[in-house]
Protein backbone atom coordinates (compact mmCIF):
# COMPACT_ATOMS: atom_id res chain seq x y z
CA UNK A 1 0.00 0.00 0.00
CA UNK A 2 1.08 3.72 -0.74
CA UNK A 3 0.63 6.94 0.45
CA UNK A 4 -0.30 9.41 -2.18
CA UNK A 5 -0.78 12.72 -0.19
CA UNK A 6 -2.57 14.42 -3.54
CA UNK A 7 0.40 13.12 -5.30
CA UNK A 8 -0.24 12.05 -9.10
CA UNK A 9 1.49 8.63 -8.60
CA UNK A 10 -0.91 6.39 -11.24
CA UNK A 11 -1.50 8.59 -14.04
CA UNK A 12 -4.01 10.38 -15.19
CA UNK A 13 -6.98 9.31 -13.68
CA UNK A 14 -5.87 8.89 -9.78
CA UNK A 15 -4.85 12.96 -10.73
CA UNK A 16 -8.32 13.45 -11.23
CA UNK A 17 -9.30 11.67 -8.01
CA UNK A 18 -7.03 13.96 -6.35
CA UNK A 19 -8.18 16.87 -7.42
CA UNK A 20 -11.48 16.04 -7.21
CA UNK A 21 -10.94 14.54 -3.88
CA UNK A 22 -11.49 18.05 -1.69
CA UNK A 23 -14.72 19.06 -3.33
CA UNK A 24 -16.63 15.42 -2.97
CA UNK A 25 -19.18 14.39 -0.28
CA UNK A 26 -16.53 13.56 2.82
CA UNK A 27 -17.24 11.96 5.64
CA UNK A 28 -18.18 13.59 9.65
CA UNK A 29 -16.18 11.19 11.45
CA UNK A 30 -17.94 10.52 14.64
CA UNK A 31 -16.19 8.11 17.75
CA UNK A 32 -16.57 4.80 16.25
CA UNK A 33 -15.39 5.91 12.59
CA UNK A 34 -12.11 8.26 13.02
CA UNK A 35 -9.58 5.91 14.01
CA UNK A 36 -10.37 4.88 10.29
CA UNK A 37 -10.47 7.84 8.65
CA UNK A 38 -7.43 9.01 10.77
CA UNK A 39 -5.48 6.00 9.96
CA UNK A 40 -6.26 6.75 6.16
CA UNK A 41 -4.77 9.70 6.33
CA UNK A 42 -1.48 8.53 7.70
CA UNK A 43 -1.61 5.85 4.63
CA UNK A 44 -3.53 2.47 6.05
CA UNK A 45 -6.68 0.89 5.86
CA UNK A 46 -8.13 -0.17 9.03
CA UNK A 47 -11.01 -3.08 9.65
CA UNK A 48 -12.27 -4.32 12.81
CA UNK A 49 -12.20 -7.80 14.31
CA UNK A 50 -13.75 -9.17 17.58
CA UNK A 51 -11.33 -10.45 19.70
CA UNK A 52 -13.86 -12.51 21.64
CA UNK A 53 -14.95 -14.28 18.26
CA UNK A 54 -12.90 -13.32 15.81
CA UNK A 55 -15.69 -12.01 13.34
CA UNK A 56 -14.01 -9.47 10.77
CA UNK A 57 -16.06 -6.86 9.41
CA UNK A 58 -16.19 -3.38 7.53
CA UNK A 59 -17.97 -0.57 7.71
CA UNK A 60 -16.76 0.06 11.44
CA UNK A 61 -19.07 -0.23 14.32
CA UNK A 62 -18.88 0.11 18.23
CA UNK A 63 -20.23 -3.52 18.56
CA UNK A 64 -19.18 -6.69 16.88
CA UNK A 65 -22.01 -7.49 14.69
CA UNK A 66 -21.47 -11.40 15.42
CA UNK A 67 -21.79 -11.48 19.19
CA UNK A 68 -21.77 -7.88 20.82
CA UNK A 69 -18.29 -7.93 22.36
CA UNK A 70 -16.04 -4.83 21.67
CA UNK A 71 -14.15 -4.95 17.96
CA UNK A 72 -10.43 -4.43 17.82
CA UNK A 73 -8.68 -2.89 14.50
CA UNK A 74 -6.71 -4.63 11.91
CA UNK A 75 -4.34 -2.96 9.55
CA UNK A 76 -5.38 -4.59 6.03
CA UNK A 77 -2.69 -5.66 4.37
CA UNK A 78 -4.14 -3.84 0.78
CA UNK A 79 -4.34 -6.77 -0.93
CA UNK A 80 -8.14 -7.75 -2.50
CA UNK A 81 -9.72 -8.57 -5.39
CA UNK A 82 -12.97 -6.60 -6.99
CA UNK A 83 -16.18 -8.44 -5.57
CA UNK A 84 -18.59 -6.45 -8.12
CA UNK A 85 -18.61 -2.78 -9.82
CA UNK A 86 -20.40 -0.40 -12.19
CA UNK A 87 -18.93 2.17 -14.35
CA UNK A 88 -21.18 5.40 -13.78
CA UNK A 89 -21.43 6.93 -16.93
CA UNK A 90 -23.91 9.99 -15.73
CA UNK A 91 -23.84 11.79 -12.39
CA UNK A 92 -25.12 15.12 -12.68
CA UNK A 93 -23.66 15.77 -9.28
CA UNK A 94 -20.44 17.87 -9.02
CA UNK A 95 -17.38 17.14 -9.21
CA UNK A 96 -18.47 14.03 -10.40
CA UNK A 97 -20.23 14.98 -13.41
CA UNK A 98 -17.07 16.22 -15.11
CA UNK A 99 -15.13 12.47 -13.84
CA UNK A 100 -17.62 9.87 -15.89
CA UNK A 101 -16.70 7.57 -16.63
CA UNK A 102 -15.57 5.93 -13.47
CA UNK A 103 -15.86 2.65 -11.82
CA UNK A 104 -17.58 2.79 -8.32
CA UNK A 105 -16.39 -1.33 -6.89
CA UNK A 106 -17.05 -3.16 -4.00
CA UNK A 107 -14.09 -4.62 -3.10
CA UNK A 108 -13.12 -7.60 -1.06
CA UNK A 109 -10.09 -7.33 1.19
CA UNK A 110 -7.93 -10.44 1.60
CA UNK A 111 -9.05 -10.43 4.97
CA UNK A 112 -12.47 -10.55 4.37
CA UNK A 113 -14.43 -7.61 4.62
CA UNK A 114 -15.58 -5.40 1.92
CA UNK A 115 -15.99 -1.92 1.29
CA UNK A 116 -17.18 0.56 -1.42
CA UNK A 117 -14.24 2.35 -3.13
CA UNK A 118 -13.15 3.82 -6.97
CA UNK A 119 -10.93 1.83 -8.86
CA UNK A 120 -8.60 4.18 -10.69
CA UNK A 121 -5.52 3.86 -12.41
CA UNK A 122 -7.05 1.68 -15.58
CA UNK A 123 -9.56 2.20 -18.03
CA UNK A 124 -12.69 1.45 -16.79
CA UNK A 125 -13.16 -1.23 -19.79
CA UNK A 126 -10.17 -3.05 -17.99
CA UNK A 127 -11.95 -3.97 -14.34
CA UNK A 128 -13.94 -6.91 -13.79
CA UNK A 129 -14.75 -9.41 -11.36
CA UNK A 130 -12.15 -11.17 -9.50
CA UNK A 131 -9.46 -8.58 -10.85
CA UNK A 132 -6.77 -8.15 -7.80
CA UNK A 133 -6.21 -4.48 -6.73
CA UNK A 134 -4.23 -2.70 -4.09
CA UNK A 135 -5.36 -0.07 -1.89
CA UNK A 136 -4.04 3.43 -1.32
CA UNK A 137 -5.14 6.44 -0.08
CA UNK A 138 -5.36 10.25 -0.42
CA UNK A 139 -5.03 12.63 2.82
CA UNK A 140 -7.77 14.96 2.68
CA UNK A 141 -6.78 17.11 6.00
CA UNK A 142 -5.62 16.09 9.31
CA UNK A 143 -7.16 13.32 10.65
CA UNK A 144 -9.09 12.89 7.50
CA UNK A 145 -7.54 10.62 4.59
CA UNK A 146 -9.88 8.59 1.76
CA UNK A 147 -8.73 5.14 0.92
CA UNK A 148 -8.96 4.23 -2.74
CA UNK A 149 -8.14 1.26 -4.79
CA UNK A 150 -6.15 0.85 -8.27
CA UNK A 151 -5.40 -2.76 -9.90
CA UNK A 152 -2.80 -4.29 -8.10
CA UNK A 153 1.35 -4.74 -9.82
CA UNK A 154 1.34 -8.21 -11.91
CA UNK A 155 4.97 -8.73 -10.43
CA UNK B 1 -53.54 -5.73 8.64
CA UNK B 2 -52.76 -6.94 11.91
CA UNK B 3 -54.39 -4.22 13.60
CA UNK B 4 -58.27 -5.01 11.80
CA UNK B 5 -57.64 -8.82 12.92
CA UNK B 6 -57.12 -7.93 16.30
CA UNK B 7 -60.59 -5.82 16.32
CA UNK B 8 -58.27 -1.86 17.00
CA UNK B 9 -60.20 -0.75 13.91
CA UNK B 10 -62.43 -1.92 10.75
CA UNK B 11 -61.01 0.14 8.31
CA UNK B 12 -57.61 1.59 7.27
CA UNK B 13 -56.84 3.74 4.25
CA UNK B 14 -53.22 3.50 2.75
CA UNK B 15 -52.38 6.16 0.26
CA UNK B 16 -49.31 7.53 -1.82
CA UNK B 17 -49.12 10.55 -3.65
CA UNK B 18 -45.71 12.46 -5.03
CA UNK B 19 -45.16 15.00 -7.60
CA UNK B 20 -41.57 13.66 -8.38
CA UNK B 21 -41.44 14.55 -11.99
CA UNK B 22 -42.53 18.21 -11.88
CA UNK B 23 -40.76 18.65 -9.13
CA UNK B 24 -36.76 17.21 -10.45
CA UNK B 25 -37.49 16.39 -13.62
CA UNK B 26 -36.15 13.09 -15.21
CA UNK B 27 -32.38 12.85 -13.81
CA UNK B 28 -32.60 9.02 -13.57
CA UNK B 29 -31.94 9.05 -10.03
CA UNK B 30 -28.72 10.23 -10.47
CA UNK B 31 -28.02 13.55 -9.15
CA UNK B 32 -25.96 11.57 -6.29
CA UNK B 33 -27.11 10.82 -3.15
CA UNK B 34 -25.71 14.05 -1.11
CA UNK B 35 -25.35 17.60 -1.35
CA UNK B 36 -22.67 19.51 -2.68
CA UNK B 37 -19.59 19.53 -0.69
CA UNK B 38 -21.53 18.00 2.18
CA UNK B 39 -20.39 16.17 5.20
CA UNK B 40 -21.51 12.90 5.38
CA UNK B 41 -22.67 11.23 9.20
CA UNK B 42 -23.65 7.61 9.70
CA UNK B 43 -23.00 4.47 7.53
CA UNK B 44 -23.35 6.20 4.44
CA UNK B 45 -20.17 8.37 5.15
CA UNK B 46 -18.47 5.00 4.13
CA UNK B 47 -19.52 5.48 0.88
CA UNK B 48 -19.95 9.09 0.11
CA UNK B 49 -16.64 9.68 -1.49
CA UNK B 50 -17.47 7.60 -4.01
CA UNK B 51 -19.78 9.04 -6.33
CA UNK B 52 -21.95 6.18 -6.33
CA UNK B 53 -25.52 6.46 -7.66
CA UNK B 54 -28.86 4.59 -7.26
CA UNK B 55 -28.23 3.31 -10.80
CA UNK B 56 -25.30 2.48 -9.81
CA UNK B 57 -25.98 0.12 -6.53
CA UNK B 58 -28.49 -2.21 -9.08
CA UNK B 59 -25.94 -2.22 -11.59
CA UNK B 60 -23.14 -3.91 -9.03
CA UNK B 61 -25.77 -6.43 -8.21
CA UNK B 62 -26.70 -7.17 -11.80
CA UNK B 63 -22.98 -7.43 -12.41
CA UNK B 64 -22.73 -10.07 -9.95
CA UNK B 65 -25.75 -11.69 -11.32
CA UNK B 66 -24.26 -11.98 -14.55
CA UNK B 67 -21.08 -13.00 -13.44
CA UNK B 68 -21.99 -15.92 -11.30
CA UNK B 69 -24.73 -17.31 -13.56
CA UNK B 70 -24.06 -15.92 -16.96
CA UNK B 71 -27.40 -13.67 -17.15
CA UNK B 72 -26.70 -11.74 -20.32
CA UNK B 73 -27.56 -8.39 -21.20
CA UNK B 74 -30.37 -9.39 -23.51
CA UNK B 75 -32.31 -11.69 -20.71
CA UNK B 76 -32.29 -8.20 -18.41
CA UNK B 77 -33.65 -6.17 -21.81
CA UNK B 78 -37.03 -8.70 -22.24
CA UNK B 79 -38.21 -7.90 -19.14
CA UNK B 80 -38.34 -4.25 -19.89
CA UNK B 81 -39.45 -5.83 -23.59
CA UNK B 82 -42.32 -7.65 -21.39
CA UNK B 83 -43.46 -4.92 -19.61
CA UNK B 84 -43.54 -2.32 -22.12
CA UNK B 85 -45.80 -4.95 -23.92
CA UNK B 86 -48.56 -4.58 -21.10
CA UNK B 87 -48.28 -0.69 -21.10
CA UNK B 88 -49.58 -0.18 -24.58
CA UNK B 89 -52.83 -1.92 -23.34
CA UNK B 90 -52.36 0.87 -20.44
CA UNK B 91 -54.07 4.22 -21.75
CA UNK B 92 -52.44 5.71 -18.62
CA UNK B 93 -49.13 4.08 -19.02
CA UNK B 94 -46.42 7.06 -19.75
CA UNK B 95 -44.31 5.06 -22.28
CA UNK B 96 -47.09 2.32 -25.00
CA UNK B 97 -44.74 2.57 -27.70
CA UNK B 98 -43.78 -0.91 -28.59
CA UNK B 99 -40.01 -1.73 -27.79
CA UNK B 100 -37.65 -4.49 -28.85
CA UNK B 101 -34.65 -6.28 -26.64
CA UNK B 102 -32.33 -4.40 -29.30
CA UNK B 103 -33.96 -1.06 -28.31
CA UNK B 104 -33.02 -1.89 -24.99
CA UNK B 105 -29.99 -3.00 -25.23
CA UNK B 106 -28.84 -0.10 -27.80
CA UNK B 107 -30.25 2.59 -25.50
CA UNK B 108 -27.93 4.61 -23.66
CA UNK B 109 -25.31 2.70 -20.61
CA UNK B 110 -26.19 4.78 -17.59
CA UNK B 111 -24.13 2.45 -15.05
CA UNK B 112 -23.30 -0.40 -16.37
CA UNK B 113 -24.59 -3.01 -17.11
CA UNK B 114 -28.21 -0.87 -17.08
CA UNK B 115 -28.97 0.80 -19.91
CA UNK B 116 -31.83 3.96 -19.83
CA UNK B 117 -34.07 1.37 -20.78
CA UNK B 118 -32.96 -0.89 -17.78
CA UNK B 119 -34.43 1.45 -15.73
CA UNK B 120 -37.72 2.98 -14.57
CA UNK B 121 -39.52 6.14 -16.09
CA UNK B 122 -40.02 9.12 -13.11
CA UNK B 123 -43.49 10.07 -13.08
CA UNK B 124 -45.63 12.25 -10.99
CA UNK B 125 -48.53 9.95 -9.44
CA UNK B 126 -50.66 8.31 -6.78
CA UNK B 127 -53.11 5.63 -5.37
CA UNK B 128 -54.83 4.28 -2.63
CA UNK B 129 -55.96 1.30 -1.10
CA UNK B 130 -58.47 0.58 1.74
CA UNK B 131 -58.73 -2.47 3.79
CA UNK B 132 -61.29 -3.61 6.06
CA UNK B 133 -63.01 -6.60 7.50
CA UNK B 134 -63.80 -9.91 5.18
CA UNK B 135 -67.44 -9.29 6.67
CA UNK B 136 -67.86 -5.20 6.06
CA UNK B 137 -66.53 -5.70 2.61
CA UNK B 138 -68.66 -8.26 1.51
CA UNK B 139 -71.82 -5.12 0.68
CA UNK B 140 -69.27 -2.78 -0.67
CA UNK B 141 -70.01 -2.09 -4.19
CA UNK B 142 -66.57 -3.52 -5.42
CA UNK B 143 -65.58 -6.77 -5.53
CA UNK B 144 -62.80 -7.51 -2.02
CA UNK B 145 -59.54 -9.09 -3.01
CA UNK B 146 -58.51 -11.06 -0.01
CA UNK B 147 -55.06 -10.57 1.84
CA UNK B 148 -53.42 -14.17 2.16
CA UNK B 149 -50.36 -14.15 3.35
CA UNK B 150 -47.67 -11.28 3.72
CA UNK B 151 -43.79 -11.11 4.77
CA UNK B 152 -41.28 -8.85 5.04
CA UNK B 153 -37.26 -9.23 5.50
CA UNK B 154 -34.36 -6.71 5.24
CA UNK B 155 -30.96 -7.52 4.67
CA UNK B 156 -28.96 -4.90 4.58
CA UNK B 157 -29.17 -0.97 4.06
CA UNK B 158 -26.06 0.51 2.63
CA UNK B 159 -25.44 -1.15 -1.09
CA UNK B 160 -21.55 -2.04 -0.10
CA UNK B 161 -22.88 -4.33 3.08
CA UNK B 162 -25.55 -6.57 0.71
CA UNK B 163 -24.65 -9.64 2.26
CA UNK B 164 -24.51 -11.21 -1.19
CA UNK B 165 -25.39 -9.22 -4.33
CA UNK B 166 -27.49 -12.25 -5.88
CA UNK B 167 -29.84 -12.47 -3.99
CA UNK B 168 -32.51 -10.29 -1.44
CA UNK B 169 -34.40 -10.47 1.54
CA UNK B 170 -37.61 -12.02 -1.18
CA UNK B 171 -36.43 -15.64 0.12
CA UNK B 172 -37.57 -14.78 4.06
CA UNK B 173 -40.58 -12.22 3.04
CA UNK B 174 -41.66 -14.74 -0.04
CA UNK B 175 -41.63 -17.78 2.02
CA UNK B 176 -43.54 -16.35 5.00
CA UNK B 177 -45.85 -15.21 2.70
CA UNK B 178 -46.35 -18.77 1.35
CA UNK B 179 -46.20 -20.02 4.49
CA UNK B 180 -49.55 -18.16 5.66
CA UNK B 181 -51.12 -18.57 2.46
CA UNK B 182 -50.63 -21.83 2.11
CA UNK B 183 -49.95 -21.87 -1.17
CA UNK B 184 -46.91 -22.27 -3.65
CA UNK B 185 -45.01 -20.43 -6.20
CA UNK B 186 -46.26 -22.65 -9.06
CA UNK B 187 -50.47 -21.78 -7.73
CA UNK B 188 -49.71 -17.69 -8.40
CA UNK B 189 -51.63 -16.77 -11.50
CA UNK B 190 -50.03 -13.07 -12.02
CA UNK B 191 -46.91 -11.32 -10.58
CA UNK B 192 -46.83 -7.58 -9.52
CA UNK B 193 -42.80 -6.72 -9.10
CA UNK B 194 -41.31 -3.37 -8.07
CA UNK B 195 -39.64 -3.03 -11.54
CA UNK B 196 -37.02 -0.14 -10.38
CA UNK B 197 -34.50 -1.80 -12.59
CA UNK B 198 -34.56 -5.27 -14.65
CA UNK B 199 -32.36 -6.74 -12.52
CA UNK B 200 -34.90 -6.25 -9.73
CA UNK B 201 -37.43 -8.41 -11.29
CA UNK B 202 -35.10 -10.91 -11.45
CA UNK B 203 -33.60 -10.93 -8.21
CA UNK B 204 -37.26 -10.97 -7.00
CA UNK B 205 -38.67 -13.97 -9.34
CA UNK B 206 -35.85 -16.05 -8.01
CA UNK B 207 -35.94 -15.02 -4.23
CA UNK B 208 -39.53 -16.02 -4.50
CA UNK B 209 -38.76 -19.22 -5.77
CA UNK B 210 -40.73 -18.34 -8.98
CA UNK B 211 -37.83 -20.05 -10.68
CA UNK B 212 -34.69 -21.85 -9.77
CA UNK B 213 -31.75 -19.34 -8.31
CA UNK B 214 -29.54 -18.27 -11.02
CA UNK B 215 -32.02 -19.39 -13.70
CA UNK B 216 -34.11 -16.10 -13.99
CA UNK B 217 -32.32 -15.07 -17.32
CA UNK B 218 -33.70 -18.10 -18.79
CA UNK B 219 -37.12 -17.92 -17.63
CA UNK B 220 -37.42 -14.40 -18.41
CA UNK B 221 -36.34 -15.01 -22.26
CA UNK B 222 -38.81 -17.92 -22.70
CA UNK B 223 -41.38 -15.23 -22.76
CA UNK B 224 -43.10 -16.30 -19.17
CA UNK B 225 -43.59 -12.77 -17.93
CA UNK B 226 -45.65 -11.47 -21.04
CA UNK B 227 -49.72 -11.48 -21.31
CA UNK B 228 -50.49 -15.30 -22.47
CA UNK B 229 -47.07 -16.36 -20.90
CA UNK B 230 -47.03 -18.56 -17.23
CA UNK B 231 -46.32 -15.34 -15.61
CA UNK B 232 -47.45 -12.46 -16.42
CA UNK B 233 -45.58 -9.42 -15.42
CA UNK B 234 -46.87 -5.94 -14.34
CA UNK B 235 -49.71 -5.93 -16.62
CA UNK B 236 -50.45 -2.17 -15.74
CA UNK B 237 -46.75 -1.05 -17.42
CA UNK B 238 -45.14 -1.51 -14.26
CA UNK B 239 -42.46 1.04 -13.51
CA UNK B 240 -40.59 0.56 -16.47
CA UNK B 241 -43.14 2.11 -18.36
CA UNK B 242 -46.68 3.26 -16.67
CA UNK B 243 -45.16 5.33 -13.52
CA UNK B 244 -42.64 5.17 -10.96
CA UNK B 245 -43.23 8.82 -8.88
CA UNK B 246 -40.35 7.48 -6.24
CA UNK B 247 -42.18 4.69 -4.50
CA UNK B 248 -44.07 1.88 -6.40
CA UNK B 249 -45.58 -0.40 -3.65
CA UNK B 250 -49.02 1.39 -3.66
CA UNK B 251 -49.46 0.09 -7.52
CA UNK B 252 -48.20 -3.11 -7.66
CA UNK B 253 -51.23 -3.76 -4.26
CA UNK B 254 -53.68 -1.81 -7.43
CA UNK B 255 -52.87 -3.80 -10.07
CA UNK B 256 -53.35 -7.22 -7.94
CA UNK B 257 -56.48 -6.30 -7.17
CA UNK B 258 -57.28 -4.97 -10.17
CA UNK B 259 -56.70 -8.45 -11.88
CA UNK B 260 -58.38 -10.41 -9.45
CA UNK B 261 -61.41 -8.43 -9.82
CA UNK B 262 -61.45 -9.50 -13.72
CA UNK B 263 -61.20 -5.30 -14.04
CA UNK B 264 -58.12 -5.36 -15.57
CA UNK B 265 -59.48 -4.39 -19.09
CA UNK B 266 -57.37 -6.05 -22.07
CA UNK B 267 -54.39 -7.09 -19.57
CA UNK B 268 -56.77 -9.15 -18.19
CA UNK B 269 -54.84 -12.22 -17.35
CA UNK B 270 -57.96 -14.51 -17.78
CA UNK B 271 -59.09 -16.39 -14.43
CA UNK B 272 -56.75 -14.54 -12.10
CA UNK B 273 -57.60 -16.25 -8.70
CA UNK B 274 -53.80 -15.76 -6.93
CA UNK B 275 -51.85 -12.41 -7.64
CA UNK B 276 -48.56 -12.06 -5.76
CA UNK B 277 -47.23 -7.99 -4.74
CA UNK B 278 -43.37 -7.61 -4.17
CA UNK B 279 -42.26 -4.32 -3.09
CA UNK B 280 -38.16 -3.67 -2.63
CA UNK B 281 -37.04 -0.62 -0.82
CA UNK B 282 -33.85 1.04 -0.44
CA UNK B 283 -30.84 -0.71 -2.32
CA UNK B 284 -32.50 -3.65 -2.71
CA UNK B 285 -32.24 -3.78 0.91
CA UNK B 286 -36.04 -4.88 2.34
CA UNK B 287 -38.57 -6.49 0.66
CA UNK B 288 -42.43 -6.52 1.27
CA UNK B 289 -44.34 -9.46 -0.33
CA UNK B 290 -48.22 -9.66 -0.34
CA UNK B 291 -50.38 -12.50 -1.62
CA UNK B 292 -53.99 -12.02 -2.78
CA UNK B 293 -56.67 -14.02 -3.25
CA UNK B 294 -59.74 -13.69 -5.43
CA UNK B 295 -62.13 -16.07 -3.16
CA UNK B 296 -62.33 -16.04 0.53
CA UNK B 297 -59.70 -18.68 2.69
Amino acid sequence: MSHDAGGDTTGEIAGDVAASLGRRPLPLPDNVSAPYWEAAARGEVLYQECPACGHRQFYPRALCTACAAEPEWRPASGRGTVHTFTVIRQNWAEPFRDLAPYVVAVVELEEGPRMMTNVTGCAPEDVHIGMPVEAYTIAVEDGLGVPFWRPAPTD
Amino acid sequence: MAAIRDGQCDTVLMTYGSDLLSRQGRTLGSKGHFGRSSRVPGPAQYEAPYGNVLIGAYAMAAQRHMHEYGTTPEQLAEIAVAVREHAALNPDALYRDPITVDDVVSSRMIADPLHKLDCCVISDGGGAVIMTTAERARDLRQPPAFVLGTGGAQTHWQISEMPDFTATGAAAAGAEAFRQARVTPADIDTVQLYDSFTITVLLLLEDLGLCPKGEGGRFVASGALRLGGKLPLNTDGGGLSCTHPGMRGIFLLIEAVRQLRGQAGPAQVPGASLALACGSGGWLSCIGTTILGRDAP
